[in-house]
């Protein structure tokens, strides 16, 4: 991984861009970038620099998503949207076998998906680290998710460092940003004039060396570390690791978790737009005929009552019962069955609760003691 | 399940449809099977259903799908009789799972409006409730929506044909909104949407066309009595109201819709009908 100082880290006008993308798309790559759509940004496919939000920007509260126009030139002006890197390697919904009856038997027909070169032009450095996550999920050792994989293995990421916080980020306190970290191939910082590119991989290196660009200047790199640094600086949210994970665990019985059950709606916002969340179900959905049924995984969510559902009793039958499961693994065994957080700091569960609860405020007010918990029952 | 006596295959179990009070949608969602009404013709004798043919056999049938809910005194015997014909029945549709958008009725002075409507009301037998299907018979299965989905009819009446105990999902709209890779309409643009609390089913289609869900399918989980837990309401009805600067009387029409009359978001409207006059 490159850093600051490399003396690999280019500088290129912003026009660089659109040739970055006229090379990827040469090169068979599908080049996904964050788009305007209903009032976010959503992956979509980038052919030309005006299909990016170039002048928008996003500001983002617990449970509030706007974007305005500036009227600037900035390209990556919006910080993140509701996905993160997750719907292109984990799909939110897919076979993962079609089996179909034959005479006195069966056969089951396999369903991979077509592996796809896919660009990601715009992951933020919190998406990356969920990527990481996710990747030590499905990719671990002998069980490798091969549906996981043919995507994963399409992927060329180009990062791009955030240079602007929102109100809902956390990831300095996460180290996981603002600058992008975990495996990337390109890493882009966009300053007002000049975009700073360096690249993260063999194959990120390959597409610098193919496009032969000019060495930035040290100032260069130092205007675009102080850039960085101070978004980090600028982040409201923060959330104190350090007592974790065992202090969750001894808050098991902690009133603050009826405070939270009676705000959450268990609709399982959070866990869809997380970027480390990995629980699915798989359905088998037959054919009218009974000759056929495609055996399906999808995205699936602890706050749900399925999901605790377990031959015959369901062992998280509350809202507290789910909101304290999610939070306790997320953020504390997380880290026992990991060995990492299973937070980034992305702060998306706080903006895409419909009802804004916020686990930076969550998680200080459940490590207090109980009767000072009791004397300031929050929001609810 | 018993052989047919007549027509079609031997061994194809015999479906009717029944309406009672509703506005003949969901039966009409049958039709809208396209292809997989002809799969659905073969796999079941179709033996009753006015709104497609004339030719109806009598029962017993084995499987009786009904829409609509009860409101007048005949509707009320009738349904005793449809019971007994069948030994599977299932609820289509809002009307018959919930008592539909004419449960409004319940807060209403049906009465009233008779007299209002008809220049010789005493001619009109009706009930002062519009109730679902399971205040009066034992129901084995419900699907919920206005109009029912009609994936989830096939794959209800698929697990059955396979002798498969049906299950569907009852988890939030906002799953399915997520896994469609939806903006959410509450979250980016401030609508008050219902899909944190309403029953997944639909495939999100409000949501995906930009607006907000009206709760069509029902309180999510736990709609009515028995297993499963009602969904928060009294959380996103305090959002619609604080966040969203609703009024107590947009936040009780918010929950007093299609499923008004089921249990949570009964129970809802009413907490807000009381702030509401409290002013």
């Amino acid at each position: 991984m490159a850093t600051p100082c490399d003396t690999h880290v280019a500088a290129v006008p912003k026009t660089f861009l659109q040739q970055l993308i006229d090379v990827l798309c040469a090169k068979g790559y599908r080049v996904v970038g964050p788009a305007l759509r209903d009032g976010a940004v959503m992956w979509d496919t980038i052919r030309q620099v005006s299909d990016l939000p170039i002048g928008w920007r996003d500001e983002q509260e617990p449970g509030r998503y706007r974007l305005e126009n500036t009227g600037s030139d900035q390209i990556f002006g919006v910080v993140h949207g509701p996905q993160s890197v997750k719907p292109l390697a984990f799909a939110p919904r897919e076979p993962l076998l079609v089996i179909e009856r034959t005479k006195g038997s069966f056969s089951a027909l396999p369903t991979l998906p077509k592996s796809e070169k896919v660009a990601v032009l715009g992951a933020r450095a919190c998406d990356l680290a969920g990527l990481a996550i996710q990747d030590h999920i499905f990719l671990k050792d002998a069980y490798r998710d091969p549906y996981y994989q043919t995507r994963r293995d399409g992927l060329f990421l180009i990062a791009v460092n955030c240079t602007r916080a929102l109100a809902t980020c956390f990831c300095a306190s996460m180290d996981t940003g603002p600058r992008a970290s975990a495996a990337f191939d390109l890493a882009l910082t966009e300053l007002e004039e000049v975009f700073l590119v360096e690249a993260g991989s063999a194959a990120g290196q390959a597409m610098m060396s193919a496009l032969s660009l000019a060495p930035a200047s040290t100032a260069r790199v130092r205007e675009a570390e102080q850039q960085i640094e101070a978004c980090a600086r600028s982040q409201v949210r923060r959330l104190d690791r350090s007592p974790l994970p065992q202090a969750l665990y001894d808050a098991h019985e902690h009133p603050r978790w009826d405070d939270v059950a009676a705000r959450c709606l268990a609709c399982g916002n959070c866990t869809m737009v997380c970027p480390t969340c990995f629980c699915h179900v798989v359905e088998e959905v037959p054919d009218l005929t009974q000759t056929r049924s495609e055996h399906t995984r999808l995205w699936d969510s602890c706050f749900t009552q399925e999901h605790g559902y377990i031959h015959g009793k369901n062992i998280r039958p509350t809202i507290k019962d789910r909101y304290r499961m999610w939070l306790t693994h997320k953020l504390a065994s997380w880290i026992d069955q990991f060995g990492t957080s299973g937070c980034v700091g992305c702060g998306r569960c706080i903006t895409w609760c419909p009802v804004g609860i916020d686990l930076t405020e969550e998680l200080p007010a459940l490590l207090k003691p109980s009767s000072q918990a009791k004397e300031k029952p929050g929001q609810a | 399940m018993s052989q047919p006596k007549d027509h079609g295959k031997p061994g194809r179990p015999k479906m009717a449809v029944f309406k009672f009070a509703s506005c003949d949608g969901c039966q009409l969602s049958i039709l809208n099977l396209e292809d997989d009404l002809l799969a659905l013709g073969q796999a079941l004798d179709i033996a009753y259903f006015p709104e497609a043919s004339s030719d109806m056999r009598e029962g017993p049938y084995d499987i009786a799908l009904v829409e609509g809910s009860i409101t007048t005194p005949e509707d009320a015997r009738r349904i005793l009789s449809v019971r007994k014909q069948a030994p599977l029945l299932i609820t289509i549709g809002a009307c018959a799972t919930a008592g539909g958008i004419q449960a409004l009725r319940n807060w209403g002075d049906v009465e009233a409006f008779k007299r209002v409507v008809y220049p010789s009301p005493q001619y009109i037998q009706s009930l002062s409730t519009s109730t679902p299907i399971s205040e009066h018979v034992r129901v084995d299965f419900e699907l919920w929506g206005c109009p029912i989905d009609k994936e989830q009819l096939l794959r209800v009446i698929t697990d059955l044909l396979a002798g498969v105990q049906p299950r569907l999902p009852t988890h939030s709209v906002c799953i399915e909104c997520k896994r469609r890779g939806n903006v959410c309409v509450m979250v980016a643009k401030g609508i008050p949407c219902l899909g944190p609390v309403t029953r997944t089913g639909c495939g999100a289609i409000c949501p995906s066309m930009g607006r907000d869900c009206y709760g069509c399918f029902g309180p999510a989980e736990g709609a009515h009595e028995g297993p499963g837990l009602p969904p928060n309401t009294a959380s996103l009805a305090k959002e619609f109201h604080q966040g969203l600067q609703l009024i107590p009387i947009e936040v009780l029409r918010r929950f007093r819709g299609i499923n008004g009359s089921v249990r949570p978001f009964r129970e809802e409207s009413q907490a807000w009908e009381q702030k509401d006059r409290a002013g």
